[in-house]
């Protein structure tokens, strides 16, 4: 058989479901040694059920990565047998008091876990509500009539950004709302830009948003913005620049 | 991460090895679980007895005798066939089928948090009743193609390249 051939059989598919017999098992392990062609749509037809079932799956709570993981703690520990005597007395006790440890020690497993669950379901829950606190905070202010919402579009490098700009033009100070903006890649960051449209294009930096890996709202305060008749984010290297790159404009719009 | 490299991570009992196979595998697992037994607490039990059993026999596990993710799908099958079979009313693979993993995507379960739901949806909704039947019946709930011709009442020939055909037609969906 010609690997050409083995593809078009169906015969990869069922090899990775894990439903043929040893032999036939056996024959594609040896085409899939000789031919690069054989592996590659192996891990294809893997990929493709891989997703699959990963999208079939209901929500996994964090729970039970930790009860697993508690689970797996208790079956690799295991009580060596250490002692030697010939006494059966000796024999007897020792097991009645490993039968009491054994019930001490699962007992305490039992509490650990419930205690680890409950203390790590506290801590998210807690971190939960000072998010929504913060976001709170910040859409009591933006809710003053005196800001104006700025909608930045998404531009040709990330077409399905958006941004949004708040700008209150007494006080001057800008929320800007990155939400919709994909992570910045490792020694970028976004910088945020005025810009006077009239009569020449004049960008001015108004900030660079450095903690956004750190930010879970991920809005950010910028003060002092007195004027703009637009704004724009671009990516920059680490620490900003002085003008912006072109090329890396993620975000755009008018006010 | 690519699969060879975390089965040699794993071999060597890394501690963070646990974790990637975890991140990896988690979800995957449970999807293939759940759509076996359709209940949310009986399938986390299952998924945990899956990824112990895996943890603890992976030196049995040989990259000689076919991929690594064959074999942990194979071991969260087994476990969920014999869990759905040692509920005792149902005792008949046949009832299996009953429900396919279409019917879950569409249902009224909150889907994985990474997921796009309503992208996929709208994806499946393009698979083909047939193909969703087929990949459901092999691949998803183990069935041998025997067991698959009889179930779809389809000759025997025909179900390996039908199924050959759907996983086409479900990698350009997910290609696109």
């Amino acid at each position: 058989m010609t690997p050409e051939e083995l593809i078009t059989s169906g015969q990869l598919e069922l090899f990775v479901y894990g439903s043929l017999s040893p032999e036939e098992n056996e024959e594609i392990i040896q085409m899939a040694k000789q031919h690069e062609i054989i592996r590659e749509e192996i891990a294809a037809i893997e990929t493709a059920l891989y997703r699959l079932s990963t999208y079939s799956s209901p929500y996994l709570s964090a729970r039970n990565y930790e009860r697993i993981k508690a689970a797996l703690n208790i079956s690799s520990r295991s009580i060596g047998k250490t002692y030697k005597t010939h006494a059966f007395i000796g024999y007897a006790a020792s097991i009645l008091f490993l039968i009491g440890l054994g019930f001490v020690f699962y007992n305490y497993n039992i509490a650990t876990e419930n205690y680890e669950v409950v203390s790590t379901e506290k801590t998210e829950l807690k971190n939960e509500v000072e998010k929504l606190n913060r976001e709170k905070a910040v859409l009591n202010e933006i809710r003053e009539t005196t800001y104006t919402r700025v909608a930045l579009g998404g531009q040709t490098v990330a077409p399905n950004s958006s941004a949004s700009i708040y700008w209150d033009q007494e006080s001057h100070q800008v929320y800007v709302d990155v939400k919709n903006l994909p992570e910045p890649p490792e020694g970028k960051v976004y910088q945020v830009w005025s810009l006077q449209l009239e009569p020449a294009l004049v960008p001015t930096s108004i900030g660079v948003l450095d903690g956004y890996v750190n930010s879970d709202i991920k809005i950010f305060k910028i003060d002092n913005v007195t004027e703009a008749q637009g704004f724009g984010i671009t990516l920059e290297p680490e620490g900003g620049s002085e003008t912006p790159t072109l090329t890396q404009l993620y975000t755009l719009g008018k006010v | 991460m690519s699969q060879e490299e975390l089965v040699i991570l794993i071999k060597k009992k890394d501690p963070r090895s646990f974790d990637y196979l975890y991140d990896m595998y988690a979800d995957n697992l449970f999807g293939v679980i759940h759509t076996i037994l359709k209940n949310k607490e009986e399938s986390e039990d299952v998924l945990q007895e899956a990824f112990v059993k895996i943890w603890n026999n992976l030196d049995a596990y040989d990259d000689n005798k076919g991929r690594f993710f064959t074999w942990i799908l194979n071991i969260a099958r087994n476990l969920a066939i014999d869990k759905y079979r040692s509920k005792g009313f149902n005792n008949h693979k046949k009832n299996l089928s009953t429900e396919n993993f279409v019917d879950i995507i569409k249902g009224s379960y909150s889907l994985n948090a990474s997921t796009d739901a309503i992208g996929i949806k709208k994806f499946i909704k393009k698979l083909k009743p047939t193909c969703i039947k087929i990949i459901d019946l092999l691949f998803f709930k183990g069935f041998t193609q025997k067991e698959a011709s009889e179930e779809l009442d389809i000759p025997l020939g025909t179900v390996k390249t039908r199924n050959r055909a759907c996983i086409n037609e479900l990698r350009n969906m997910l290609d696109n």
